[in-house]
């Protein structure tokens, strides 16, 4: 990745998760900047709330997020590939038996 | 893996019509066009404020003062989800600001005309919205991930954009003689360079060919501005005004209209900084920028202040 030469002012980099509505998961909008935690979720509801899309607003640092690579996509995955027997159609049923 | 196979693999992957994420890997050239195109669209949003924000002072009602504001403020959030794609490839906003600043990048040309009356805030929201969303409804199935999810989120909201500038034609348009006059003047203005936002002619367009090849873009300039015109001319029709163009007509065979050479020699000229606006948006720019540099940095120092605080 190409670095960047001019200086900072803009503040830390924050990424933003919305809950859609209560009971629903909080899923990724897209990133704020801000100097601090409140003015990060001021920012985050103003950009990303501005038509009711939300009811609960997560801000974290950018710079706090783990993730995987893509390229250890298959390694890193593979243990759950070959656990067949973890879905339900790895069974039979027998004919006639219902509510299962 | 050397080289040509990962440039292979990436093709693949995009042939398939799946898409890239920022941590994957991606030809320097691919992240070079997407930083340029995807932060021209966003400068484009945020010097798209100067010629509206001209208008909220001197609005002529109070429902058309607030639906502006919120048309500004919704340019500026544009501004913002695309600077957000930007920086997922690596470039800081710190960056982007200033090769805007410095002139380096560019911005939509439209922007450089001037909003001379209150009408030219309706073909703005009208046509420049309109042909804005022709192009971002294709970009919304752009290959690199972050750009289409910010597309999805601003094409719902641009569809106001658009309304309330027809909103405002269809008033100027059915009221006085000097009301109508003034809604044709602003037709007559905007509606070419309106044409000129989907790019070069096809032929003529030096960027097309690896934004096709990378699913970047979908379709060429040419279609999106045919489609555009085909859309637009009945709404025209509708209000009972004349688009500008004496050849243009409407041809069955091709089931869309013939229209009249885009002036091309105007096009390059004010992307080479000589539209009648250049000087003026980018300085307007560049001193909010200025002016606004004293509350970054107290945020800065009551952010280290509460840090310094909490470690103690």
């Amino acid at each position: 990745m190409t670095m960047s030469t001019a200086q900072d002012t803009q503040g830390l980099l924050w990424e933003v998760f919305v809950q859609s509505k209560p009971g629903q998961p909080h899923k990724h909008s897209g990133s704020v900047h801000a100097h601090d935690k409140e003015m990060a979720l001021q920012n985050a509801r103003d950009l990303y709330c501005r038509r009711s899309e939300g009811t609960n607003i997560w801000v974290v640092p950018a710079s706090e997020i783990v993730a995987s690579s893509p390229e250890d996509i298959g390694s890193f995955f593979e243990p759950s590939n070959d656990k067949v027997y973890r879905h339900p159609t790895f069974y039979h049923v027998p004919e006639g038996i219902t509510h299962m | 893996m050397d080289q040509i196979k990962l440039e292979e693999n990436f093709q693949a992957k995009l042939d398939r019509n799946e898409m890239i994420e920022p941590k994957d890997w991606m030809p320097e050239n691919y992240r070079k066009h997407l930083i340029r195109q995807i932060s021209q669209h966003a400068h484009s949003e945020i010097i798209g404020m100067l010629p509206e924000g001209n208008w909220i002072t001197r609005a002529p009602s109070m429902r058309r003062k607030i639906v502006l504001l919120a048309k500004v403020q919704d340019e500026a959030g544009h501004g913002l989800y695309l600077y957000s794609a930007a920086e997922s490839m690596g470039i800081s906003r710190d960056e982007l600001l200033d090769q805007l600043h410095t002139g380096k990048a560019k911005y939509s040309s439209i922007f450089n005309y001037p909003t001379l009356t209150w009408s030219d805030i309706g073909a703005v929201g009208w046509l420049v919205d309109g042909a804005a969303i022709m192009n971002q409804v294709m970009l919304q199935r752009t290959s690199y991930g972050p750009y289409a999810r910010a597309m999805v989120r601003i094409c719902k909201e641009e569809s106001f954009h658009q309304r309330q500038g027809f909103e405002i034609m269809q008033v100027l348009a059915k009221g006085t003689p000097e009301q109508k006059a003034m809604a044709q003047d602003s037709l007559n203005r905007w509606w070419w360079p309106s044409l000129m936002m989907f790019g070069p002619a096809d032929d003529n367009s030096p960027n097309s060919a690896n934004a096709l090849k990378w699913k970047i873009k979908r379709e060429s300039n040419d279609q999106l501005r045919q489609r555009f015109v085909n859309q637009t001319v009945p709404q025209v029709e509708y209000l009972g005004l004349t688009v500008p163009d004496k050849d243009l007509k409407w041809n069955e065979e091709k089931k869309g209209y013939d229209f009249g050479e885009v002036n091309w020699e105007e096009f390059y000229n004010v992307i080479k900084g000589n539209g009648p606006c250049n000087k003026e948006r980018l300085s307007a720019k560049v001193q909010s920028h200025k002016d606004g540099a004293w509350v970054r940095e107290a945020a800065n120092a009551y952010a280290a202040k509460k840090n310094k605080v909490a470690a103690a």
